[in-house]
Parts: structure tokens; sequence; C-alpha cells
């Protein structure tokens, strides 16, 4: 069962998590009175017609990417992150608390100044998380998801409050966002009439220093090793407790960026509702693209495109944008249970079967075919 | 202000003392179903659904009884497909409770928005004074002087007590919890077992969820719920996995809530969005403080059981 086995096998799990996701939209469309074929094509091709459309794809795939990779990092070293909600809301707010604080900077400086200041914010608010977990065995799934609460609360008090546009006081229109950041602290637009902005060099370079750090570092085998066995991590002397705290930090901080790229790159200030639940749509981008970079960033493109078309679907077939949530939720499921029962090694044994027969995969070991590999890697 | 603090706070803790008991026996069975607070949010919603619907019809009466009847069955289904996931396929189970989680909330949210859009107040269940009990000085008001569901819910702690520790269905299911593979070999179906404490808990989280907009907000919103379901997991932890306990933590929270909306209302200046903030600061703390009880709790919990696996 070699490489070629197991990208196929890899397939088969994203292929059953979408048909699961069509079956559970089709039922849930039926049952609102929208017609779930017109519906689909809306999604799948609304968003293509025209270059705005396609950009726009772009746009919502930089921050996918940015979290997704940190959800990745943090999943593959056994702590689930789910609060990159929670943090890119901090990553807004220091990423442009630090924007506003030096307008006069030139923008070699304040730029990064402003992204680093968000991926440090972020990295906090998720390190909370990890010591958390490390120093006190609290379930990090909680923690994150009361952190997620309670920076929703943090981000509406600031906007309100201490970080409000002056001059929405003194018009009296009081819309909670902050001051316009400066020029010198956004990213360039790359098409002119869109709003696809330089970010996205900065996503796909950072996939592939994810992929470096995880498979070619020492650290990134750390990590991965304290994540798949943190017992036989222990023993092989690897610090676990350390390495869960590094992945939260770092998971933290890719959805900190992911705000403050956000905000550098298309809003140009702090508004609310801005993560548009990218922290969550993250977590399926994550799982969808195999936990793996190469994977992700087709995935989160994918996943660009669903929220698009979702919008494009409220408007034209009044099918309400939440429905994205219902597939979102019916894809975890469907992929985590579609991975472990595949596990099973009779059912990979059954699966290489069939996939010989159709001659898709070539039995490396011709004396053995058939054999029941019990240890085979899942 | 004491007594304002105790009979509110007594009616709030409702909703989270039906989840968490639901809860724990999740737990007990041995499955960490983080996916309370989306069955709580569909439970909200399809609560609110009868009532709605049926405001203007003669069947009117009868429309709370089934807005709490649909809210169950619709946390048994819930419960049930959560069992598929992690009891048949064996799934991880802190990620398929997020899962499960955007799926009762994404489909709560998606047909109220289709079907009803605005935020719309129902006229909910109406209060039903204990006839002599509740004309006893204070105590008739914090403990007698309310929704009928109050009374149940307080009910609820020792039937689900002595549903856990006084029936032999109590006794498989804190075996299925604790050791799965003894269980198994003295003949009680863990798979079964585990699928029966999902639907109830399901159940239980489908009324809590309808109880909160029947009875306390008398209303639905998408962010109804706002995370009580992952509160009532945490309390599962604080109550160490006992009815009395978790009805404990129950009432802790709910009058933290009790008494932050009685120093608003007095006036006190203290910014609205830190007292909101204020209970998921308790659910970290009391999870950072319930460590050593961690040891008490289900042995087997969180772990699948593969009757053909070694280990």
């Amino acid at each position: 069962m070699g490489r070629r086995f197991r990208l196929l096998y890899g397939g088969l799990v994203v292929l059953l998590a979408t048909a699961a996701a069509l079956a559970a939209a089709t039922l849930v469309l039926s049952a609102i009175g929208a017609k779930p074929f017109a519906t689909f094509v809306v999604i799948l091709t609304g968003p293509l017609h025209d270059l705005f459309g396609v950009t726009e794809i772009l746009v919502r795939a930089v921050p996918l990417i940015l979290v997704a990779l940190g959800i990745a990092i943090s999943f593959r070293s056994g702590i689930l992150n789910i609060g990159a909600e929670g943090q890119i809301m901090i990553g807004i707010l220091s990423g442009t608390a630090v924007a506003l604080a030096g307008p006069g900077l030139p923008r070699l400086f304040l730029l990064p100044l402003c992204l680093l200041a968000g991926a440090l914010g972020g990295a906090l608010w998720g390190g909370i998380a990890g010591v958390l977990r490390a120093r006190l065995d609290v379930n990090e799934i909680l923690s994150t998801v009361m952190l997620n609460y309670i920076a929703a609360q943090l981000y509406t008090f600031l906007l309100r409050g201490p970080m409000i546009d002056p001059n929405e006081l003194m018009t009296g229109s009081g819309t909670p966002q902050s001051t316009r950041l400066p020029h010198n602290a956004w990213l360039d637009r790359i098409i002119p009439g869109t709003r696809l902005h330089s970010g996205i060099y900065l996503a796909l370079g950072l996939a592939f220093l994810v992929w470096f750090l995880l498979w070619r570092t020492t650290l990134g085998f750390r990590l991965r090793a304290a994540g798949a066995g943190s017992k036989a991590a222990r023993y092989a002397g690897i610090h676990v407790e350390r390495s869960l705290v590094l992945a939260m930090l770092m998971a933290g901080g890719f959805a900190g960026l992911a705000g403050a790229v956000e905000v550098a790159g298309v809003h140009h200030r702090a508004i609310e509702a801005i993560s548009g639940g990218y922290g969550f749509a993250g977590i399926v981008v994550a799982l969808f693209g195999g936990l793996h970079p190469a994977g992700i960033v087709p995935a989160a493109v994918f996943f660009g495109l669903l929220l698009v078309g979702a919008d494009m679907t409220q408007r034209s077939a009044g099918v309400p944008a939440n429905m994205i949530l219902v597939l979102q939720g019916v894809v975890i499921l469907a992929i985590v249970s579609a991975k472990m029962y595949l596990r099973n090694p009779y059912a990979q044994d059954r699966a290489f079967r069939l996939l010989r027969r159709m001659g898709l995969v070539r039995d490396a070991r011709a004396g053995e075919a058939g054999e029941l590999s019990a240890g085979a890697e899942p | 202000m004491l007594y304002d603090i105790l009979s509110l706070g007594v009616p709030f803790s409702v909703a989270l003392l039906l989840a968490a008991l639901g809860e724990m026996f999740n737990q007990r069975a041995g499955v960490f179903n983080l996916g309370c607070d989306g069955i709580m949010s569909l439970g909200a919603f399809l609560g609110f659904l009868p009532p709605y619907l049926l405001r203007t019809s003669t069947l009117f009466p009868y429309a709370n009884l089934a807005g709490f009847a649909l809210a169950a069955l619709a946390g048994v289904f819930l419960g049930l497909v959560f069992a598929v996931v992690t009891v048949t396929f064996r799934a991880p189970q802190g990620i398929a409770g997020i899962g499960l989680q955007m799926l009762g909330w994404g489909l709560a949210g998606t047909i109220f928005r289709h079907f009803i859009g605005g935020v719309t107040g129902v006229e909910g269940v109406a209060a039903w004074p204990i006839p002599v009990l509740s004309r006893i000085p204070y105590l008739g008001g914090i403990l007698f002087d309310h929704n009928p569901v109050v009374y149940l819910a307080m009910l609820a702690v020792p039937a689900s007590w002595f549903l856990l520790y006084r029936t032999p269905w109590g006794l498989r299911v804190r075996a299925v919890g604790t050791h799965p593979r003894a269980a198994d070999t003295m003949g009680t179906s863990v798979t079964r077992v585990r699928y029966q404490a999902l639907m109830l808990g399901g159940a239980m989280a489908g009324l809590g969820g309808a109880y909160l907009s029947l009875c306390q907000a008398k209303m639905f919103a998408d962010d109804l719920v706002a995370g009580r379901g992952f509160i009532a997991v945490a309390l599962v932890y604080f109550g160490r996995w006992s009815p009395f306990g978790i009805l404990g933590g129950a009432l802790l929270f709910s009058l933290a809530q009790a008494l932050q909306l009685s120093i608003q209302v007095g006036g006190i200046k203290f910014p609205y969005e830190f007292a909101v903030m204020l209970p998921y600061v308790m659910v970290i703390l009391v999870l950072a403080l319930a460590r050593r009880s961690r040891m008490l709790g289900p042995a087997a919990l969180g772990r699948p059981y593969d009757r053909e696996m070694r280990v």
C-alpha cells in the first residue's frame, strides 16, 4: 500500500464528506422550500461570472488559509484550537491599535509592525488556552470557546468605547468602528477595482513555510510526535507541555495575523462583524485540506467560493447565509467519521483490493497480494 | 436586593441545569458531547416554533407543550446523529462535538431567518405559584413562585440521581463509562447504552433550549443560547458528575448572572460588555480549579470502545 494508495484513500475521505454535505444541504433546502439544484448552481457558479466574483473568492481564501494553517499546526500537535474566531478579533484590535499609534512611520516599518502586532495579539490569546492546558489540564476546546465569547465582548467594548473613531462621536452616528488606518499600513491592491490585496502572497508563502516547519525541521517533528502519541514522545525526551503551548502560540499567531491582514488589506479599519465566521470556517478548511498546507490552499479557495456563493443565494434565492454553518457542521461530522471508519484495517484492505481491481494502484509487494496489513499507516 | 437576586437566580438556572444533567448522562456513559450547545440552539428554536405558528389558532393552549415535545424530539435526533458519529464510527469526540454544534446552530438560524426573520416574542409559559407554599415570606418567592418547568427541573435532580444510582440502567451507564470492556464481557451492549444515554442527553439539552426561548427570554434570536451549552459541559466537571453537584454549579452561575443584572439595574456604572463576559471567565476559572476533581470522572470518558481491538 504505497503513496498512491494513501492519496486515493485520502481523496475518498473528502469525497464522502462532500457527498454527505450535499445530501444534508438538499434536505435542508427542500425543507425551507428552495430548489436544491438551482441553489447549488448559484453557489458554485455565481461567483465565477465576472472578475470581481473571482477575486472575492481569493479575498476570502486569504484569511481562511492563514487560520487553517494555524489550526493544522495545533491539530497535528494534539491540541484542538477552536478559538480562532477570538484570536482573529484580538489580532484585529492589536494590529489596528499599532497602526493607529504610529501614523508618521514609513510604510517599510508600519505595515510589518501592524501585521506583527496582530500575530502577537492572537498568539497571546491562543497562548492562554495553551498554558491552561499544559499547566492545569484545562480542556482546550472549552477554554478556547469561552475565550471566543470573551474576545467578542472585548471587541465590542473597545470599538464602542476607547477605540471608536472620534468622527463617529462628533457626527453622533456612533457606528462602532475605529479610525481609518493611515495609508502606510495598507496592503497593496493587486488588481485595481477589486479588493484582492497582496496578503495572498503572504498566505501562500506562509503555507510553504508551515510545510517546511512541520515536515523538514526538528521542531516540526517534535510537534507532530507530541500530537501523534504524547506518551511515546515524552519517553523519547520531547517536552510535550512545551510543544502544546508552542503549538497554541503559533495557531493563535496565524489567526491574529489573519485578522490584521483583513484590516490592512480589505477594510482598512476595525469594524463590527469583521471576522465573519472565518475562525470556524478555518477549522473546516483545515480538516478538508487534510491538515496539510498543500491541501489547505485549494480547500480555502473552495470554501471561499462557498462563502461568496452563499452570500449570493441570500440575495437571489432567499436562502439564509446561515446555511453555510449547516454545511460546515455536516462536513466536520462526515470527515471525522469517514477518517475513523476508514482507518479500520479491514476497511482499508477492502478499499485497497477494490482500487487494485480497478487498476488504480499497483501492488508493491506482489507476493503478499491481498494479505491483511494490520499495521498499515492510516 | 438579596431577595431579588435569589428569586431571579433560581429560574435562570433551569436551562443550564437541564442541559448539564443531560450532559452528565452522556459523560457517565463515556461520551463527551460538546454539541450540547447546538442541540440547545435547535431546541430553543423548535420550542418557540409551535406557539409562534399557533398564536391565532384554537390549539394555542397546547402550543407550549408541543414546543417542549418538539425540542426534546430534535434533541433525541441530534443525540442520535452524534451517537452514529462517535459510537459507531468512533470519531474523536471533541472535534465531532464542534461539528454538531455548528450543525444545530446553523439549522436553527437557517430555518428561523427563512420563515420568521426578525426577533419575535411569544407569550411563553406563565408563572404558576404553588398555592400555600408561595405565600411563605421570602422563601415562597424564591422557591415556589415560578413557572411549572422550574419545579419539574428541580425534581429532575433527584430523579436523575435515582436513575443513575438506583436503577439497573443507571448501573449500566456507569459501567459503560468506567470500564466498557468489563461491561461488554458481562453482556451489556456498550453501543446500545451509549446510544440511549446520548439520546436522553440530547432530549434534555433540547428541553433546556426550549426553556430559554419559552420561559426565560420569551423570544428567539440566533444567538439566544450564547454558549450556555458549553457552560453546561463545564458544569458537569464542576459538579463532579453528580446531579446535586451540578445543581449547585448551575445555581452558582445563575446567581452570578442575577447579581450582574441587579448591579446594572441598581445603577452602578460598569461596562455592559464586562458583565456579559463574567460567566465565560467563570467557566475558565472553574475548569482550572476543578483540576483535581477530574480524577473522579468516568475512567473511559472520551475513549471510543472497539470490541475488536486489544488494549
